[in-house]
């Protein structure tokens, strides 16, 4: 299960990518393959103000919708467009190219409370088991 | 298969309209007109028969089938039931008679009907009161919510939130939104029933209510959940009773006896009335003393003559909900079934029920993993996680069923067991139906270890073969064009 070393994870299985003030945010790997085909992505608003752990946005698939939660607290500013098109992007490239959002962060240590990549690989491997 | 409008053939008629023999007036004011052609298809009385007849040959029903469909309780609906219902004096008789003056008089035998069922609901239950009118049990559930906001807006109190497990079916959290409510989801621990240190931590003088279904969703019967009663009354909250799994413990249990002061159920499920595909359904909502002043108007009564009324003067109520009296249609099938059984057949229709998902379970807990491995209600969770690692997944399962001739179960719910499949037998299946469908089952397991591309080609016999349920999702074909 390809687990990225530069992004930082939650145990809802979205991930984090922190770039200076901003910062990318998408569901993994594990997430994606799980719900299986992804038929739709519900996006927050521009401008949306998100909350650390609390709902951002939904994903639906052929199996089930799910909610998303924002691994950091901060503020919507640009959505990835293209997934209302092509929501099959989370699929296939969870980590680049089916990335959900980008916020403004807006409390850096908010990241003490989510996991390393190693962190999470071993908490995936737990749920397999 | 071509569409009905696949058919079209020029000049082809239904119907021939005779040539008018009085004069037109004048033609009708161009606002009124269409402005678009309705496009509808030249075709003959046989061809619309035969394009019909033959869609309806491919129905599968519980007339046809064994249909296993966990959590949605495909019962199979008695025939005495339907003639009941079509019994002219029902089935004829207009919606609005009992609302015209002296009308009521007129439709005193309705009015029975839906006063006795009520009556009936109270003792299965041991509620107080039900309205009759919720549409769906969806449609119950949210009226049910505006019950408890009302009894609480009627105390004086605001409260936030509405405690519900992770286990529970989608239509609890959708109808405590609708309602206002903030919703707290508690996880499931290891046995199967709501982590009740995570709801303790949860529970405070914020939470309106805590909804419940019972059984649960991996049907399982919580044995705490009095305990649970007693620690939300405590604190002020009211116990919501989701009686979709009502038949998992029907004669044997009440809700109201536990502790709940809502319950809707769903007919459909529990009383032997047809599953609508979507309506018409019906989920009456039953309350004890604190809410009944907020039932929906109108209420049946009876009056000290003996006949019935409906009652509009109830300064509480949260007002209408629906329409009428609910799906008439649909209450007149539930009462005729409980009277055809009776309290005792009531009771061996839920000990069926529940011996026939336990004999399942059993039978089948070698070759699938059963991921709550308990004594269960009505239904039994499997998971195809075993099956899995050789690439047939529950959904390759559900279609390996359909070639087999049976409905597949109920997959991917509840969402906390993964590639979870939900068998739920019903009572009326003979053990020799269940022994084929065991079998068939076990066959999956075999063919799932040697051979998977027997299952994840499937289905082969059926006029379609597997559908792309993905792009079928993402691109949406919900109209015909020319």
């Amino acid at each position: 299960m390809n687990v990225p070393q530069n992004l930082l994870y939650t145990k809802e299985h979205e991930w984090v990518r922190i770039e200076g003030k901003i910062a990318y945010i998408g569901i993994t790997e594990y997430a994606q393959s799980s719900l299986g085909d992804i038929t739709f992505v519900d996006l927050p608003k521009k401008g949306a103000v998100v909350e650390q752990f609390k709902f951002c946005a939904t994903v639906e698939s052929v199996k089930a919708a799910s909610d998303v939660y924002a691994p950091l607290s901060g503020t919507v500013t640009s959505i990835n467009e293209e997934l209302s098109a092509h929501p099959e992007l989370v699929n296939h490239s969870p980590y680049e190219q089916g990335y959900f959002c980008v916020i403004e962060i807006k409390d850096a240590s908010e990241k003490t409370k989510l996991l390393n990549a190693d962190a999470y690989r071993t908490y995936i491997e737990g749920l397999a088991a | 298969m071509k569409l009905i409008f696949e058919k079209h053939r020029e000049g082809s008629l239904g119907v021939s309209i005779p040539v008018s023999d009085v004069p037109l007036s004048k033609p009708l004011d161009a606002q009124y007109r269409r402005v678009n052609q309705g496009d509808l298809p030249c075709v003959s009385e046989l061809d619309v028969v035969r394009h019909y007849t033959n869609l309806s040959r491919l129905n599968f029903s519980v007339d046809t089938n064994f249909y296993p469909l966990g959590s949605c309780t495909m019962k199979y609906n008695p025939k005495f039931t339907e003639r009941i219902a079509a019994l002219d004096g029902f089935a004829s008789i207009h919606p609005l008679l009992p609302q015209l003056m002296g009308g009521g008089m007129l439709a005193q035998g309705s009015l029975e009907v839906l006063y006795e069922t009520e009556k009936l609901l109270n003792e299965i239950t041991g509620m107080r009161a039900f309205t009759m009118q919720p549409l769906a049990g969806a449609h119950g559930e949210l009226t049910g919510v505006m019950l408890i906001a009302a009894f609480h807006k009627a105390n004086g109190c605001r409260r936030k939130y509405v405690i519900i497990p992770d286990s529970s079916h989608g239509t609890n959290p959708a109808s405590a939104a609708i309602a206002g409510y903030q919703v707290i989801v508690i996880p499931t621990d290891a046995e199967g029933s709501m982590d009740l240190q995570e709801f303790k931590k949860h529970l405070n003088t914020d939470v309106a209510a805590v909804m419940l279904t019972c059984p649960d969703t991996l049907g399982i019967f919580n044995p705490r959940i009095k305990e649970i009663a007693d620690m939300a009354h405590a604190v002020g909250a009211l116990m919501y009773y989701d009686g979709a799994n009502l038949n998992g413990m029907l004669g044997k249990c009440r809700p109201g006896d536990i502790g709940f002061d809502v319950v809707h159920i769903n007919l459909h499920k529990t009383f032997g009335t047809p599953h609508g595909g979507g309506g018409p359904g019906a989920g009456p909502v039953g309350v004890n003393e604190k809410l009944i002043e907020f039932l929906p108007i109108p209420r049946v009564i009876r009056r000290t003559d003996g006949t019935f009324a409906l009652d509009y003067h109830r300064a509480k109520s949260i007002g209408y909900i629906a329409p009428f009296y609910g799906n008439f249609g649909v209450i007149l099938r539930a009462f005729a079934y409980m009277l055809l059984l009776g309290k005792d057949g009531l009771i061996q229709a839920g000990e069926y029920a529940v011996l026939n998902a336990n004999y399942c379970r059993v039978k089948l807990q070698e070759y699938y993993d059963l991921p709550y491995p308990r004594i269960c209600k009505h239904e039994c969770v499997f998971s195809a996680s075993r099956q899995m690692k050789n690439g047939v997944h529950a959904l390759d399962v559900a279609k390996y069923l359909i070639d087999k001739g049976y409905h597949p179960p109920t997959i991917y719910f509840p969402l906390i067991v993964k590639e979870a499949l939900m068998i739920e037998p019903t009572e009326t299946e003979s053990k020799e139906t269940l022994d084929a469908f065991i079998e068939t089952m076990i066959e999956i397991a075999r063919l799932a270890q040697e051979n998977p591309q027997a299952v994840t080609q499937a289905p082969v016999t059926m006029p379609v073969k597997r559908l792309d349920e993905t792009k079928a999702a993402r691109e949406p074909n919900l109209r015909w064009k020319k």
